[in-house]
């Protein structure tokens, strides 16, 4: 999703000079494009991502729109608090762009892992939160959101290539992008897994098992009458994210249901367990929190199935 | 326009009275920096003089020291006597901290390290659209434990910000000690030059120099002010206190304070 995120804001940084783009010495065979387009407005800022959050506030605050790009841990969770006292606080137009959702890093480990990030992004105030499920659909998301008046976050997958069948890069902010239909189970996911998840319901469907899937490219604020209006007509809800069990899509349906009051049982499939530091590429870390497409199918047969 | 009314004196006959009031702490640090911030709105900071989106941004990166930059925006006339009188009231815009939902406040500011980096954002962002704003941060020496304040000079340094001028407090103490007894020289003037800046050291209570060391030609480089300070300056029992930092005055303290205050020239 890097390549279709910086093709797309540098169209649309021909559009609105207000844009800049802030790297925190990361984005090689990535920034290069923007970078030759517009080289007044694109800053390597070092590695130095407190202060790139911060100068990304000044600029705001002088009437700019930037974007600041590194990978999820290093742009998100290093400069939190610049985040929650400047953007957040002064309602700015910042916007914190990190690559590499879940294990999307694979063997670079734990440091690369974008693991936590849904959590702390959302309860952030006024903070929106976007994880496109594939490139097209991250297209239509910035083209979208790009002029918002607040701050966003966006959780970027690494890779380029995966797309999510029955999508065709829909988003909508105030829907959930449905993939597929069936009967049995409501399946929501979002970010870089959502192919994987697409992968786990042709399975099901292989066992006679028909779902619905649908994709929640923003987590927050979520798509919430439309979420209530799927979750009330299905007695069994599924979310898989690439992110830990705690915080991100899992916990926004658990919310919603206990507040809404809905008689829809939820399973959650995310990441349980802290690795033991052995590690492996992206497939292989995320069949070890049971997430690999044959494992969620698994997952979901048994809850369809009936509670243990 | 009052820019005349903008004084050192003035500014800590308010912040003694405000602090009082209030019965809240901070006193040493609002008091060292008293003459930096006449300095900058007597003669500097041109919001009243233009259109208030062109005027030069002033952020108070030391943001524990709000009251003195409510009694110069008080002086200045940017807010009134009765909303002064409301500071660290309930429902107030002028809490401790500064907030910039309050006319005058770039940034919201009180957890140090920010500020500069801020400041570095709109000096970029005000040169990429040529609006011929400057930029003025004030720090406080304590600050410069933050690793992100070096950050900040960095980028200026590197970006050639020569529109923006940084001023630390250099009053020797911060929260539970002496600056040289908890990470000495932090805010040293051979620090910031070899980051890159232009350094210069000044008496920051004397208001004239400090306005000829800003004034000075620019050479491409963001300038930095090393202001020499004293902690609690005008009141003698304050003086060089580390409690100053958290302590109100009481009533007999008060009117000490006042007299004080008044011998100063």
């Amino acid at each position: 999703m890097r390549r279709a995120f910086f093709e797309t804001l540098t169209e649309i940084a021909c559009q609105d000079e207000r844009i800049v783009l802030l790297t925190g010495d990361l984005g090689f065979m990535a920034v290069e494009g923007f970078q030759d387009r517009h080289p007044s407005r694109f800053f390597n800022v070092g590695v130095a991502e407190q202060n790139m959050v911060g100068m990304a506030t000044g600029m705001a605050k002088a009437g700019m729109i930037p974007f600041c790009y590194s990978i999820i841990p290093f742009v998100l969770l290093r400069p939190y608090e610049f985040i929650r006292n400047g953007p957040v606080m002064h309602r700015l137009p910042v916007r914190i762009v990190g690559v590499g959702a879940g294990y999307d890093y694979g063997n670079n480990g734990f440091t690369h892992h974008g693991t936590e990030d849904l959590a702390v992004a959302r309860v952030l105030p006024g903070m929106v939160v976007l994880a496109p499920a594939d490139s097209a659909q991250m297209r239509s998301m910035l083209r979208q959101t790009w002029a918002q008046p607040g701050p966003a976050y966006f959780r970027i997958g690494r890779d380029d290539r995966p797309v999510m069948p029955g999508l065709d890069g829909a988003f909508d902010a105030d829907r959930v992008a449905l993939c597929r239909a069936g009967d049995a189970v409501l399946i929501l996911t979002l970010s870089s897994i959502a192919p994987d998840v697409a992968v786990a319901a042709s399975l099901l469907a292989e066992d006679g098992i028909e779902s619905t899937v649908g994709v929640v490219g923003q987590l927050s604020p979520p798509p919430r009458d439309h979420l209530v209006e799927l979750l009330s007509s299905f007695r069994l809800v599924v979310t898989v994210e690439n992110h830990s069990i705690d915080g991100g899509i899992g916990s926004v349906i658990a919310e919603i249901l206990a507040e809404e009051n809905l008689n829809c049982r939820l399973v959650r499939c995310g990441f349980r367990i802290q690795l033991d530091g052995r590690t492996g590429r992206t497939a292989y870390l995320n069949q070890r929190q049971g997430l690999s497409p044959e494992a969620l199918a698994a997952s979901i047969a048994r809850a369809h199935r009936g509670p243990l | 326009m009052r820019k005349t009314m903008v004084t050192g004196k003035a500014i800590r006959e308010l912040i003694l009275e405000h602090s009082y009031r209030a019965g809240v702490g901070h006193i040493g640090s609002n008091l060292s920096i008293a003459d930096i911030i006449a300095t900058l709105y007597s003669q500097f900071l041109n919001c009243a003089d233009s259109d208030a989106k062109e005027c030069d941004a002033f952020i108070l990166s030391k943001g524990h020291a709000a009251l003195a930059l409510y009694a110069a925006l008080y002086l200045y006339g940017d807010i009134s006597r009765e909303s002064l009188d409301t500071f660290c009231q309930d429902g107030t815009r002028l809490g401790v901290h500064p907030e910039y939902q309050l006319r005058g406040v770039e940034f919201s500011t009180g957890s140090l390290g920010m500020g500069l980096s801020y400041a570095v954002g709109m000096a970029l962002a005000l040169r990429l659209q040529d609006r011929g704003r400057k930029v003025y941060v004030l720090l406080s020496d304590g600050e410069c434990n933050e690793g992100s304040t070096w950050e900040g000079a960095m980028v200026a340094a590197h970006q050639g910000l020569d529109h923006l001028t940084a001023l630390v407090d250099v009053n020797g103490q911060q929260a539970l000690g002496y600056t040289r007894e908890v990470i000495g020289n932090a805010a040293a003037t051979p620090r910031w030059s070899a980051f890159g800046w232009d350094a210069v050291e000044v008496d920051g209570h004397d208001v004239a120099a400090m306005a000829q060391a800003i004034r000075r030609p620019r050479d491409g480089r963001p300038r930095v002010l090393l202001c020499r300070t004293i902690f609690g300056r005008g009141v003698s029992f304050m003086e060089g206190k580390i409690a100053w930092h958290y302590l109100p005055v009481d009533d007999t303290q008060f009117a000490q304070a006042l007299q004080d205050i008044e011998r100063l020239a």
